[in-house]
Formats: C-alpha cells, structure tokens, sequence
C-alpha cells in the first residue's frame, strides 16, 4: 500500500470560480448581493419591492435560482430589469460556476447592483461562495422565531437579515424579539430590518441601507 | 444535499492523483472537515458511494478527521475549544472572537494499492 499526498481543499474549484466571480463583478462595478432563505420566506416579494423603490436611482440585475420554473425571472421580467434564470434540476444550491455561466447572460447589460437570488434552503447554499460582496439572510415571521439557532450557518455568514411578513405577528406564536436575540446570539455583527411586502412596511429603510452601503464603498 | 457535489469534487480532485497507467485501487480517502463546515457525514459517505461506483475510488473508505472549532478572543487573548453553536470565548463571554480552525473541509491523501496486473 502506498500513500499520494493532496491537501488541497474540496471546494477549490468553486473558490476559484467564485474569486473570478467578484474580480469579474469589481471591474464592471457591480455590487452583488446573495439572497438566501427558506422556500416561501418572501425573496422574490422583497426583491419586488426593491426594484420598485431603486430602479431610477441603480441599475439593477437579477440572477434567479429555482429547482424548476422560469415563475420568478417573469415576475423580474415585468419590471423591465435583466434577468438570467438558472434551473438547477434538483440542485439544492447555486454554486460560482452556475454564476459565472448565467451572468455571462447580462454581460452586456449597465448594471450596478446584482441581486442573486439563491434557492430557497438554508442549509446548502450556505457553504458556497458565489463571488457575492455581502449575503443577506430573510426569514419570515411565520417560520419561528428558532430559525437562526437551527441553522446557524446561514445566519453567521450573512451580513443582513431581513425579517418579513411582520404584519403577521398577532396571528402568531413567534416573537419578532427572540428571532432578533437567536440571530445576534450566532451573528453579533448582523444588521437586521423588519419589512412587509404586502404593507410596504420597512422596505425604504432597507434600500436606503442599500444605497448607503454600496455608495461608501 | 450539498454533500452530493463534494463527494463529486473528492471523485474529481482524486483522480488527478492516479497514475492511467496502472491499475490502481484506492483504499482510502483521507480528509478533514471542521465541526462548522455544514458537512453531514453520514450524507457525505452515502453520496460518496453511489458517485464512487465505477471510479477507481470506488469501495474506498472515507476516513474522515472531525476538527473542532477552535476560537481566539481579541479581548482575553485566550484560545479555547468550543462546543455548541455560538461562536464566542468560553473565557470571558466576548463575541470579539478569531476562528482559527474549524472550517475545513480539505482531502488529506489517498491509500492506494497498485495490482501486479498491468491495465489493459
């Protein structure tokens, strides 16, 4: 028997791709934000929101991830904003390579600011860099208050969490306090905002941390 | 399931390794993962197995190297172990904390046997 050394780490490719990724996105001066969350926690919703409140002030893009269906690149379709739609067949989780491949789609399009919008899952998208300047993490209000606690990677790798469907507290056992506390128990750094996208509760207070963030870059 | 695209990435980065030329078994895969590293073990070794069969790799163990997440606090300046999900010093309570180790997610080396037989 005999031993052949590697060392190498198992995700290389993917880091590789995805430094190629932001290098890519850094000389067009785009800003790139991986949306991650639950299936139904409001991503398509929230990024709705956004784009009406930023589409004359940035130029936006999206790139959307699904397990099947084009139903959230023709929501962003309707706006008038580029999208490229990536269908993973089944995978549970965007990777840089699937980025690299789908951006080339909006390569030729002005756009500042790139929203990705992951699958929704809070397990597996949560080891794989993309190439993303910062992660927000969005967990809604129906979901539980114990989220953060129960998959901590998700939240710890994030930059922002937004919690949605606030609007839906008196109906419900959780409490918007203890899904703060769980969240800065894993995260201390994490900056949160409270939204509703059928009230329109918190969104400009969300894009103007937006706009703040990527103009102090 | 993201296990499934790292044993994909393991089958892959593994095969760089083995000569073509011979007939080469792999025993093992030795590799090393951290504690916070998201890898579900049981997960990885299935997947591993289905992915493997019809590779050199196939019917090689895993033998797998847990590492612990280790964390130096920037305020005592004490390193210590720790053991659930929060991510502060076990010392003095800081969250102002460097993780020095317990992400990995690395392979190590490969145990081979090469066959007498010369490949056809």
């Amino acid at each position: 028997m005999s031993i052949i050394t590697i060392e190498r780490k198992i995700l290389e490719k993917n880091d590789a791709v995805a430094e190629f990724n932001r290098n890519n996105f850094k000389e067009k001066n785009i800003f790139a934000i991986n949306l991650l969350s639950s299936p139904g926690s409001g991503k398509t919703s929230i990024l709705e929101k956004i784009i009406e409140s930023l589409k004359n002030k940035v130029n936006l893009g999206v790139i959307e991830g699904d397990i099947q269906t084009k139903i959230d690149a023709e929501r962003i379709e309707k706006y008038g904003i580029p999208v490229a739609q990536i269908i993973t067949n089944g995978a549970c989780h965007l990777d840089a390579i699937l980025i690299r491949d789908a951006f080339s789609q909006l390569n030729n399009k002005q756009i500042n600011l790139l929203f990705i919008e992951n699958v929704g899952n809070l397990v597996c998208p949560a080891t794989f860099d993309l190439g993303e300047n910062i992660k927000i993490v969005i967990v809604s209000t129906t979901e539980g208050d114990d989220k953060p606690l129960k998959y901590p990677m998700a939240f710890r790798k994030a930059d922002a969490m937004i919690i949605n469907k606030v609007d839906l507290i008196p109906y419900l056992n959780s409490s918007i306090e203890i899904l703060k506390n769980n969240a800065l128990k894993i995260n201390p750094n994490l900056k949160i905002f409270e939204t509703s996208c059928t009230k329109n509760i918190g969104i400009d207070k969300l894009c103007e941390w937006l706009l703040d963030y990527i103009n102090s870059r | 399931m993201h296990e499934l695209s790292i044993a994909q990435e393991i089958i892959n980065i593994s095969a760089q390794y083995l000569p073509p030329y011979k007939n080469i078994s792999v025993k093992a895969v030795k590799l090393k993962i951290g504690k916070m590293s998201n890898v579900f073990v049981d997960s990885l070794n299935f997947c591993f197995e289905l992915l493997s069969e019809n590779t050199p790799l196939k019917n090689a163990a895993l033998k797998i190297q847990i590492v612990p997440v280790v964390v130096k606090c920037n305020d005592c300046l004490m390193e210590n172990e720790i053991t659930d999900d929060l991510i502060y010093c076990p010392n003095c309570n800081s969250f102002n904390v460097e993780i020095k180790c317990g992400n990995e997610l690395d392979i190590e080396e490969l145990e081979i046997e090469e066959s007498q037989e010369e490949a056809k």
